[in-house]
């Protein structure tokens, strides 16, 4: 368990480069890019002696290399600093957006995970079948599917011809968030409160956003699964296991899938980034309050603080997802020591 | 010996079978690939001789007019014609992912190369920085770049360029540093080889095969980025025919039940992207089976 620990300790101190490469790049891009906060908020028609004025004082005018260390000292404590265009601390605006993006990432993993591991394992069972060739066009067209389109397809199919879901929001037009309200996982919190009503309308807001996103990746994890069972399938434990008699499907998908699934869980953790582009496409598509909606609205008023705030916080969130995917692999797989 | 054109035809229909029966369902999947993409190339370079209206016609029928007799995909809500809107779309589309994927390749090829080769500090300081912008999501620097250039197509295929670079020199550097330990590289270099003639004579033609697979899934994956940015309304400016766009703009009359404005344009770029990616799969499965395992 020592390395393991020295493990992590190297892995967090390696997304540090990696964050501030991503800051640099992006600090640099938004300074040397036309337009500016000012501009963007005043509008077209201020006079220029207004405009500089204003920039004068939010410190827009300074040398961009002096800008650039105040930046980084101020996120050496820590501290995103303040929205330049609404009076609001960024760290304030992010954790409002934060929890909505990760539940529904949260549950959108989920269902890539269930359909592509059993999907994938059941191709690989029916190894050259109609099955198999089935689900593997499956893979092929579901990932080629953007997942904005898909997410229109089914608000129209379940949302508009059927009338079962709703297509935009996290709650209902009778449910207010304010009187549940706690972590901002409006799942937990409802259950915390036990207000189940509203329970049942925050699931029902998330199904379609969550399917969308789970659906689209699933097709990678089809594929990942079906070649990691076929040679799974091939050891010499699984023959002993037909051998001995045992039932084949409880072969597949206990004793086979078990093993296939490390490996899959180790390229979960590259997944992440897929991940939170397709949450940010997701959330345009279902008006769905997150991160992905903060930053694309904020990047319109060239919010440079929000904007930069809001690209630290996905570096950090895709850099510790990989992280505890591989903790989670030296746990589960006693062979993997660091 | 000549050949009339129904015998070049059945000639050309004997070698694909036949290449059929030597590689198996993967030279299919190429051959669909390939007929996708060229049914929507004929679209995007010979528009005129498919489409019926002009796809700025904004007298060519009835608003919002369902699919069905003069209309092959409905109108739209300014009277557009949709179909001729597709068939023009494509042009957009195809000129951005494919010139998006070669700036990135050309580009990607050439650091991965010369840090590679070179090695030392440069190297792993090229190698920060690419594995940096590699594990980010492409789509979301993708989305701050074309915010920050603005509207127009140039800008667009650099914002969706830029973020495959790393792609390719991650790619590219792992093979030269292999490439570089090998006997005939030591022997150009016994014999007084300059640096560059290595580079160029001995390692890049041995690099340039696998590029070749990753550059066809790039495109696949660049029509979705393309159509990405369009539809959250980055990139183009409106009097550009964009599959992207028009589906931003179908979004709008969903909920009256407006299904035409969103499934075609919807449709196409999927089946754009579905082509690209078949026939990467294939060329992947038929240039080294070891590749993609099965």
């Amino acid at each position: 368990m020592r390395n393991l620990t020295r493990y992590i300790i190297t892995r967090v101190l390696l997304t540090i480069p990696m964050v501030f490469i991503l800051l640099s790049i992006v600090f640099v891009v938004l300074r040397v890019m036309p337009g500016d906060p000012v501009s963007a908020m005043l509008g077209g028609h201020a006079p220029e002696s207004v405009i500089e004025q204003k920039k004068e004082e939010m410190g827009l005018n300074r040398s961009m290399a002096v800008q650039y260390f105040d930046y980084l000292w101020q996120i050496c404590r820590l501290d995103l600093g303040e929205s330049m265009v609404f009076k609001q601390r960024v760290t304030k605006a992010i954790g409002e957006k934060l929890p909505a993006t990760i539940e529904l990432t949260a549950f959108g993993i989920l269902i890539t995970l269930f359909l592509g591991v059993f999907m994938g394992a059941y191709a690989a069972d029916k190894r050259r079948m109609v099955q198999d060739y089935v689900i593997r066009l499956y893979g092929i067209v579901v990932y080629c599917i953007p997942v904005y389109w898909m997410g229109l397809m089914l608000q129209l199919i379940f949302g508009i011809w059927l009338d079962v879901l709703p297509i935009a929001g996290r709650t209902g037009p009778r449910v207010f968030a304010s009187t549940f309200e706690k972590t901002g996982f409006y799942v937990l919190d409802t259950i915390l409160v036990k207000d189940f009503s509203a329970f049942g309308d925050v699931v029902i807001h998330l199904i379609l956003p969550a399917f969308t996103l789970g659906l689209v990746l699933s097709g990678i994890f089809v594929r990942l699964t079906r070649a990691n069972m076929l040679d799974v399938l091939r050891s010499d434990y699984i023959v002993a296991a037909e051998a001995r008699g045992i039932r084949h499907r409880k072969i597949v998908y206990r004793h086979a899938l078990k093993n296939a699934f490390i490996p899959i869980l180790t390229m979960m953790g590259l997944q992440i980034a897929l991940l939170m582009a397709g949450a940010v496409l997701t959330e345009t598509t279902f008006s769905w309050p997150g991160m992905g909606r903060l930053l694309l609205e904020r990047i319109y008023l060239r919010d440079y603080p929000t904007i930069q705030g809001v690209i630290i916080m996905i570096a950090l969130i895709v850099a510790m997802a990989s992280l505890i995917v591989d903790i989670i692999y030296a746990i589960v797989d006693p062979r993997v020591r660091y | 010996m000549r050949y009339s054109p129904a015998q070049g035809i059945a000639r050309g229909i004997f070698r694909v079978t036949g290449m059929g029966k030597k590689y198996g369902v993967e030279w299919w999947i190429l051959v669909a690939g390939a007929l996708i993409i060229a049914a929507i190339l004929y679209m995007a370079l010979f528009p005129s001789s498919i489409a019926p209206f002009s796809p700025h016609n904004q007298t060519a029928g009835p608003q919002l007019l369902p699919p069905g007799g003069k209309y092959l995909m409905g109108t739209d809500n300014l009277q557009r014609d949709v179909w001729s809107r597709i068939v023009y779309g494509s042009q957009t589309i195809l000129r951005v992912a494919v010139l998006a994927a070669i700036i990135s390749s050309v580009l990607g090829i050439t650091l991965g190369l010369i840090s590679g080769f070179s090695g030392g500090l440069f190297d792993r300081f090229l190698s920060l920085i690419m594995d940096s912008l590699y594990s980010f999501p492409g789509l979301i620097l993708a989305i701050a770049f074309a915010a920050m250039l603005g509207p127009g197509v140039i800008n667009i295929t650099l914002a969706v360029a830029v973020i495959y670079i790393p792609t390719y020199f991650r790619l590219v550097r792992g093979q030269t540093l292999s490439i570089k330990e090998e006997l005939y590289v030591e022997a150009a270099r016994a014999i007084g080889s300059s640096g560059p003639t290595i580079l160029w004579k001995y390692i890049f033609p041995n690099v340039i095969a696998t590029t070749v697979v990753v550059f066809t899934l790039n495109v696949a994956d660049a029509i979705m980025i393309e159509a990405a940015l369009t539809y959250l309304g980055l990139g183009l400016p409106p009097s550009i025919v964009d599959w992207g766009m028009d589906l931003s703009m179908g979004k709008k009359f969903l909920p009256s039940g407006v299904w035409w404005l969103i499934t075609f344009p919807g449709a196409m770029i999927s089946l754009l992207a579905v082509g690209f990616t078949m026939l990467g799969e294939g060329l992947a499965e038929i240039l080294n089976p070891r590749l993609l395992e099965r």
